[in-house]
C-alpha cells in the first residue's frame, strides 16, 4: 500500500550556472537564469510504501510523518533562498530534479525503516511543472 | 530516474459522431456530445517525460525544448480550433478523448527524436483532460 502527504514551501531561487556565459545560461534555464532570483510555492508530495499496522491499521501514523516532513523539508526550505541557504544548491543548481533528489536524501534515511520504503517524492514548481523521483533505478525503456 | 511532467491547455471545439452510425445511433451514443453545431472545452494536457539527470545542467528534460515541440505540435495546431473540421485526422476519426490522446502521443513520438536526439529523456505518457473530472492517459509504448 502507498500513503501519500503533501506540504508545502515557498522559497526563492536562480537556475544558473557560474561557470557559463548568460547566454548559456539563458539557453538552458530560460526566465529561471534572472541572476536575482524568483520564487514559486513548491508542492511536495512525499509517498511511502507498507502495510498496515495490524494493531493500529496505521502504515505511519500521519502525525510523525507531518512532524518528519516539517523538520526535514518544511524548516530547511520555507522562506529561504535556496541558493545562499539551503545546501547543497550552493554547489547544484536547484532545478526541481535536483530539489526532488535532496528531498528523497533527506527523507529516505528517516522513513525507510521497520517494514517501511520511501516511495517516491513529487514536487511541483508550479501547477504546471512537476517532477517524480523514485530513487536510484535501472535506466530501462 | 526521474519523470518530469509538464502541463499544457488548448481549447477546441469539437463533435462526436461517427460516419459509421446512423443518425439515431449517434444520438443515443453520444447525447449531447452529438450536437450538430458542435460544443468546446478547455482541454488540459500533462505530457510525462522520463530520464536520468544530467548533473551538468541538474535537469532530466530541457523543459524549452519540450514546450517548444508540444507547441508547435499539439497547441499551435489544436488551440481555438474546430477539431472536426480544421485538424485533418478528425475529419475520418470521432475526435473522442480517447482518440485526442492517441493523436497527440503520436504526433510527439513522430517528432521526438528531432527534438530530442539522444538516448534519453524518452515520451513516457501523456495525459488529457477534457474536463477536470474526465481524464484519459495513453501510454507512449501503447500506440506505434
Amino acid at each position: 500500500m502507498v500513503i501519500t502527504r503533501k506540504v508545502e514551501f515557498s522559497a526563492s531561487h536562480v537556475c544558473r550556472d557560474s561557470r557559463l556565459s548568460d547566454e548559456e545560461n539563458q539557453r538552458i534555464y530560460g526566465m529561471a537564469a534572472n541572476p536575482h532570483g524568483h520564487g514559486h510555492n513548491y508542492v511536495v508530495e512525499v509517498s511511502l510504501e507498507g502495510q498496515p499496522d495490524p494493531v493500529t491499521g496505521m502504515v505511519l501514523d500521519l502525525k510523525e510523518l507531518k512532524a518528519i516532513l516539517e523538520r526535514e523539508i518544511v524548516e530547511p526550505y520555507d522562506h529561504r533562498f535556496l541558493n545562499y541557504e539551503v545546501p547543497p544548491f550552493d554547489r547544484q543548481v536547484p532545478t526541481t530534479e535536483n530539489i526532488a533528489l535532496d528531498i528523497w536524501r533527506r527523507l529516505e534515511p528517516r522513513l525507510s525503516e521497520g517494514g517501511r520504503k520511501l516511495h517516491g517524492v513529487r514536487v511541483y514548481e508550479t501547477p504546471d511543472l512537476f517532477v517524480d523521483y523514485f530513487g536510484e533505478t535501472t535506466c530501462s525503456a | 530516474m526521474f519523470r518530469v511532467t509538464r502541463r499544457y491547455e488548448f481549447a477546441a471545439s469539437h463533435r462526436l459522431h461517427s460516419q459509421a452510425l446512423s443518425e439515431d445511433e449517434n444520438r443515443s451514443l453520444y447525447g449531447k456530445c452529438n450536437n450538430p453545431h458542435g460544443h468546446g472545452h478547455n482541454y488540459v494536457v500533462e505530457v510525462s517525460v522520463r530520464g536520468p539527470l544530467d548533473t551538468a545542467t541538474g535537469q532530466a528534460v530541457a523543459i524549452g525544448v519540450l514546450d517548444a515541440l508540444v507547441r508547435r505540435e499539439v497547441v499551435a495546431p489544436f488551440d481555438h480550433r474546430n477539431l472536426n473540421r480544421e485538424v485533418a485526422v478528425f475529419g475520418e476519426i470521432v475526435p473522442t478523448s480517447e482518440n485526442l490522446g492517441v493523436e497527440i502521443c503520436r504526433r510527439l513520438k513522430r517528432n521526438w527524436a528531432q527534438s530530442f536526439p539522444g538516448e534519453w529523456p524518452k515520451l513516457e505518457k501523456i495525459r488529457i483532460g477534457e474536463t477536470p473530472r474526465n481524464i484519459f492517459e495513453v501510454r507512449a509504448d501503447e500506440i506505434e
